[in-house]
């Protein structure tokens, strides 16, 4: 995906190959697991500061848990990397029987905004946003209310869906502009 | 906190159950241990091992193997209490063929079914017509025509289907490479000559070209059936699994925890033999194995499904 918007990617799992990223994209797969490897292998705190340091990221689903500085809905002695001030809720989208499809508005505010196809699959949601931190895209529920579901501040981008599994690239051209240009 | 002005919600409608959904569910445990359990307490010692999601049922292979009888669907009160255990998904096992079970397991609220030979089969003729519904289904294959088949019917995920409750791996590589293999002897053919491959495979032709033209699956492969060690982890990742079921394997061992952690660090980093080394040191013993080639062919899970 990131190749295809003329990026070279290499991918992280050791706090060395964390040295001359211009950024890093943590996906989506289970928050849980991500926390426990990372902090086994001595990757978490490197990783946790160049975020802070400024190093840019996207994070999809549970990679959007990885970069909030609160979750609910986790489970005992799970942590984050953090950077976003926001409070994300784990699965609150409900099991994989909720796993939904819907059309986005997605506007963020370095650039044209547009409807984007959006998967999401026992997805969180934002429920807080701090200071800064931007509201990029929301969901519409079934009730009529609407969640956030997209965050960005400074570098740091994400969502709860999984912009990575339908092909569509907008959204990762987009952090790439992030990163080129700040 | 400070308060964001609302933008406009989007006109969208949301759509739940799609093959996006279902097969992006598997996406998601890529490179990840699934592990079966029979109780919240093991769901509990899975998940904080760094398991991508857990396989609740009521017997695991290597005792249905022992126990003999008839092996079905588990007790709806036993999945829920795993569900209510973990917050990482569970998945759960319906005999072949039974589509009421899958009803009973869509209701209770299990994240993914896996219709699977380690149960007994409910219908030797006719799989479950996975499109029909809203959960996602993992199908067992031991070649690439079976695993095209069971993609037909809608499955979302395949695993390649080794021999359960054995612990021994030889099965699982001999599925594995046979999958790959046919996949890329696909891959060799010309236009014209794929006619005759959908016809060998007795799978749909505009299947059999999406796999030629994309040399991989149209859903993600795991591994399954035999995986007793961290190596046996690591060696199926390197033939190609992009993830691994371990059953049996993991508390039929001396060192439940300590195994499950070994087993999930061992396939997070499969093509590092220094890790793979250091995590397998001090796990006490491994699963009792059988082999596979002194089990009577009557009792060999993987010939059931077709």
């Amino acid at each position: 995906m990131l190749e295809a918007c003329g990026v070279a990617t290499v991918g992280v799992r050791r706090p060395s190959e964390l040295a001359g990223l211009d950024g890093i994209v943590l996906p989506g797969g289970e928050s849980t697991t991500m926390d426990k490897l990372a902090r086994t292998f001595d990757l978490f705190e490197p990783l946790r500061d160049a975020l802070r340091d400024g190093l840019p990221a996207f994070g999809t689903c549970a990679g959007m848990i990885m970069l909030a500085d609160h979750i609910e809905s986790g489970i005992a002695g799970q942590e984050t990397f953090g950077g976003l001030d926001v409070v994300v809720r784990r699965n609150a989208f409900g099991r994989q029987v909720d796993s939904f499809e819907e059309v986005v508005r997605f506007d963020p505010s370095w650039s044209e905004g547009f409807d984007f196809p959006a998967t999401f699959i026992r997805a969180p949601w934002v429920e807080k946003v701090g200071d800064g931190v931007e509201v990029v895209a929301r969901a519409r529920l079934a009730d009529g209310g609407d969640r956030i579901v997209g965050v960005r501040r400074g570098g740091l981008l994400a969502t709860s869906f999984h912009p990575e599994i339908t092909g569509d690239r907008r959204i990762h051209e987009l952090f790439v502009d992030l990163v080129r240009h700040g | 906190m400070a308060e964001q002005t609302p933008e406009t919600p989007t006109t969208g409608t949301p759509t739940t159950g799609t093959a996006t959904v279902k097969r992006g569910m598997a996406e998601m445990l890529k490179g990840g241990v699934i592990m079966d359990v029979v109780t919240p307490e093991q769901a509990k010692i899975a998940e904080d091992a760094g398991a991508v999601a857990v396989m609740a049922l009521e017997r695991v292979p290597a005792d249905i193997r022992a126990q003999g009888g008839v092996s079905r669907m588990s007790d709806p009160d036993m999945i829920d209490g795993i569900i209510e255990a973990v917050s990482i998904p569970v998945m759960a096992k319906a005999r072949i063929g039974h589509f009421a079970e899958a009803q009973v397991l869509q209701s209770l609220g299990v994240d993914y079914i896996d219709e699977s030979e380690v149960l007994t089969p409910a219908d030797y003729a006719n799989h479950i017509d996975k499109w029909a519904f809203t959960v996602p289904f993992v199908c067992g294959a031991t070649n690439l025509g079976e695993a095209l088949r069971r993609i037909t019917e809608g499955a979302a995920m395949i695993r390649s289907k080794g021999e359960a409750g054995t612990g021994d791996v030889s099965n699982a590589v001999t599925h594995m490479r046979t999958i790959r293999a046919e996949i890329r002897r696909l891959g060799a053919l010309e236009g014209d000559e794929l006619y005759v491959a959908a016809k060998e495979l007795q799978a749909p032709y505009e299947l059999v070209r999406e796999v030629a033209e994309r040399g991989k699956l149209p859903v993600v492969l795991f591994t399954a059936g035999g995986i007793a060690t961290p190596a046996d982890a690591a060696m199926m990742m390197q033939l190609g699994a992009e993830g691994v079921f371990v059953g049996s394997g993991i508390f039929k061992s001396g060192n439940p925890a300590q195994r499950a952690e070994a087993i999930v660090k061992a396939t997070t980093f499969y093509d590092d033999p220094d890790v793979v080394a250091k995590v397998s040191r001090g796990l006490g013993e491994a699963m009792v194995g059988i082999n596979v080639e002194e089990l009577p062919q009557p009792h060999r899970l993987a010939e059931r499904g077709w």
